[in-house]
């Protein structure tokens, strides 16, 4: 009898040792650090030879497409309804267009996914509507937003990546399942990838990166004058960096000490370019995305109604310099990237 | 033949019937006689009860399954009344207090911390009984009430935590909220919002008591199993004569390190430890956003935090100069 049970229990401790190996998520060595700080704080950047093999996989870069002179014919006198392309050549639209199909379009659909074949400069297809204020926008972060990604720009596939949805987007969380007088416990209590599974807020974009909320929850003064953020706010900001680290495949040391992480003297500068892209995703989701959401058909809308938003993941995708730092922007002022000397 | 080993022993030691302990009136109206196990037999005493419940035990339970109750169907209505759901996202289901807007208002609404208020008061009863039941029961023993105030003293941090210090902030949503991860990430959160708990004196010394009790603990028990074979587990009667368990374990020590406990002082050597580590962690807390709103700050400016040098350029807040937060 004693015998059984003791049996029972080995085998059911090594039954959960075994459960508890398997399923821990373990990172295969050798693990390399990069030293981003003075001696001893910590501050390291960590990789493994299999996260650089699939870093490097997931930003494999896109055929290149001849270039085009901005000489010649002007696309406006070519192609009717040239709204915003209207300072390029019908050669530099064309290659735009190519572009788009080639970085954008569904390959079964190319041109047709935005285009009515049977009279191109037609509006109807939402999809048309939608690409004409992305150009804006990429034009915009090109243009306006030095501060963030400097010479490298953006094009269309810094995002898109041959997708015709970029694969990191967001949308407002769903309203709290409980009804009636059951807590709502305000978005948090349930893991999720932007959370980093922990039971911090589940959507700290809506009211931080869509709404302009406050970021800064730590005190700047020793002592207290008046009463400062709440544990609450100071968990939705934790939950924002928690998922900018996943964007950027970094941890928190990549731009904060962490033994003071809100001291500005005690950052590292990558801080400073992070802080602008803070404010360009703002900018986006205001004046771009959120317009946006009367175009959309309902399946590209969120749980709740929403249209598609954006954030830092949507471009970085998991490395702290997009597609590795390989400037696309450069061979493309058609997009308003800026040739380098 | 068989042999008592002090870890794990072949010999159930147990007498016929289950041992109800002092005669008299404080047996006379048990319920039941308790019983034994097996599996407990194999490392020490295998009696289980009979246990004492009375009055004091029976309201503490009662208030103690009303919180649990509470915060459990919150937790199972947080997804949506699904068992699946329920088991799956246990450690991070939450009941959290009410949001800073509501103040230390008695009564916010249900859905937006009131639960939590109501489960609050249920559990802070169900300890309190529990405190004058663990009382009474060290008094009619005829013991010390050592035990009860080494509860108290975890009860003080849990009161701190809870009730006292969102009092003296005017909000509740200062409060720990019920769960397993979401008080833990509480825990990060508030040492993040007051500038890194670790430059808190009071947190150091909780720290240093903490680990101490462990090590006073492992050491103790350490101790007194080494010297089992000389029935070692008797202690304190053996403290007068030479050549016992209790000489062989005060010279251990002695030589190892210089110094040592008694059989006596050691147990005031563990109690205080273990009552300092949340007595000075509620102190700690109790100063944080009331009296030190940033302990990283304030270790500055007292000498506490160490500087290191720079290994950048001066990095300066962009903010101000935009105009954005």
């Amino acid at each position: 009898m004693g015998k059984i049970a003791l049996a029972f229990v080995a085998g059911a401790a090594f039954l959960l040792t075994v459960a508890m190996l398997l399923t821990a998520g373990w990172t295969a060595p050798p693990i390399h650090t990069v030293q981003g700080g003075y001696r001893g704080l910590a501050m390291g950047q960590l990789s493994t030879p299999e996260s650089e093999r699939l870093l490097k996989l997931a930003n494999t870069l896109p055929d290149a497409i001849d270039k085009a002179s901005p000489d010649g014919d002007r696309a406006t006198a070519v192609y009717k309804n040239v709204q915003v392309l209207t300072d390029l050549s019908a050669d530099q639209f064309n290659r735009v267009m190519l572009g788009l199909a080639a970085w954008v379009a569904p390959p079964d659909q190319g041109c047709n996914y935005c285009h009515n074949p049977d009279n191109l400069a037609d509006d109807g297809l939402y999809t048309k509507r939608v690409a004409r204020r992305m150009l804006t926008m990429t034009r915009h972060i090109n243009k306006d937003w030095q501060a963030h990604v400097g010479d490298t720009g953006v094009t269309c596939y810094t995002c898109h990546r041959g997708q015709p949805v970029p694969s990191a987007i967001w949308f407002a969380g769903e309203a709290p399942k409980t009804g009636g007088y059951a807590e709502t416990n305000d978005g948090m209590g349930h893991p999720n990838k932007v959370n980093g599974s922990t039971a911090m807020n589940s959507d700290p974009f809506s009211t931080l990166l869509a709404d302009k909320g406050v970021i800064r929850v730590q005190a700047t003064k020793a002592l207290p004058a008046g009463y400062g953020a709440s544990i609450q706010s100071t968990e939705n900001t934790y939950s924002l960096m928690i998922a900018m680290s996943y964007s950027l495949g970094v941890n928190c040391t990549f731009c904060h000490n962490s033994r003071e992480f809100g001291q500005w003297a005690e950052s590292t500068p990558q801080r400073v370019t992070a802080w602008h892209g803070l404010q360009l995703v703002r900018d986006l989701n205001a004046n771009y995305l959120e317009p946006l959401k009367v175009e959309f058909p309902a399946n590209r809308l969120g749980p709740t109604g929403d249209g598609p938003k954006l954030y830092c993941a949507t471009c970085h995708q998991g490395a702290s310099k997009p597609l590795l730092g390989v400037s696309l922007a450069k061979d493309w002022p058609e997009l308003g990237g800026v040739a380098k000397p | 033949m068989s042999v008592y080993e002090n870890v794990y022993t072949q010999v159930q030691v147990r007498p016929n019937a289950p041992d109800l302990g002092v005669e008299g009136e404080l047996v006379a109206d048990r319920l039941n006689q308790g019983f034994f196990v097996q599996l407990l037999g194999y490392i020490g005493n295998a009696q289980i009860g009979p246990i004492y419940l009375g009055t004091l035990g029976v309201v503490s339970l009662l208030f103690g399954f009303f919180a649990f109750e509470i915060i459990g169907l919150n937790m199972l209505a947080s997804v949506h009344w699904s068992p699946i759901q329920f088991m799956r996202q246990l450690p991070w289901l939450a009941l959290e207090p009410p949001k800073p807007e509501y103040g230390i208002h008695i009564m916010p609404p249900l859905a937006e911390g009131g639960w939590w208020l109501i489960a609050g008061f249920c559990l802070t009863t169900s300890l309190l009984l529990w405190w004058l039941r663990m009382y009474r029961r060290a008094y009619v023993l005829g013991l010390g009430s050592h035990n009860a105030w080494a509860f108290a003293s975890a009860i003080w941090l849990y009161l701190v935590l809870g009730f006292i210090r969102p009092l003296l902030m005017g909000h509740w949503s200062e409060a720990v909220p019920f769960g397993i991860f979401p008080h833990l990430d509480w825990t990060a959160a508030f040492s993040i919002r007051y500038g890194n708990l670790f430059y808190n004196p009071f947190h150091m010394l909780s720290i240093a008591f903490l680990y101490g009790s462990a090590l006073l603990f492992a050491m103790h028990g350490a101790t007194i199993l080494a010297v089992g074979r000389y029935g070692g587990e008797r202690e304190v009667e053996q403290i007068l004569y030479r050549g016992t368990a209790a000489e062989r374990a005060a010279l251990f020590w002695r030589w190892t390190m210089g110094f040592n406990a008694t059989m006596e002082s050691i147990h005031r050597w563990a109690w205080w430890f273990a009552v300092l580590c949340p007595l000075t962690g509620g102190i700690g807390i109790l100063l944080t956003g009331t009296v030190v709103d940033n302990w990283y700050l304030w270790g500055v400016q007292h000498g506490i935090s160490p500087s290191y040098p720079h290994m950048f350029p001066a990095v300066v807040d962009p903010a101000p100069a935009t105009g954005a937060q």
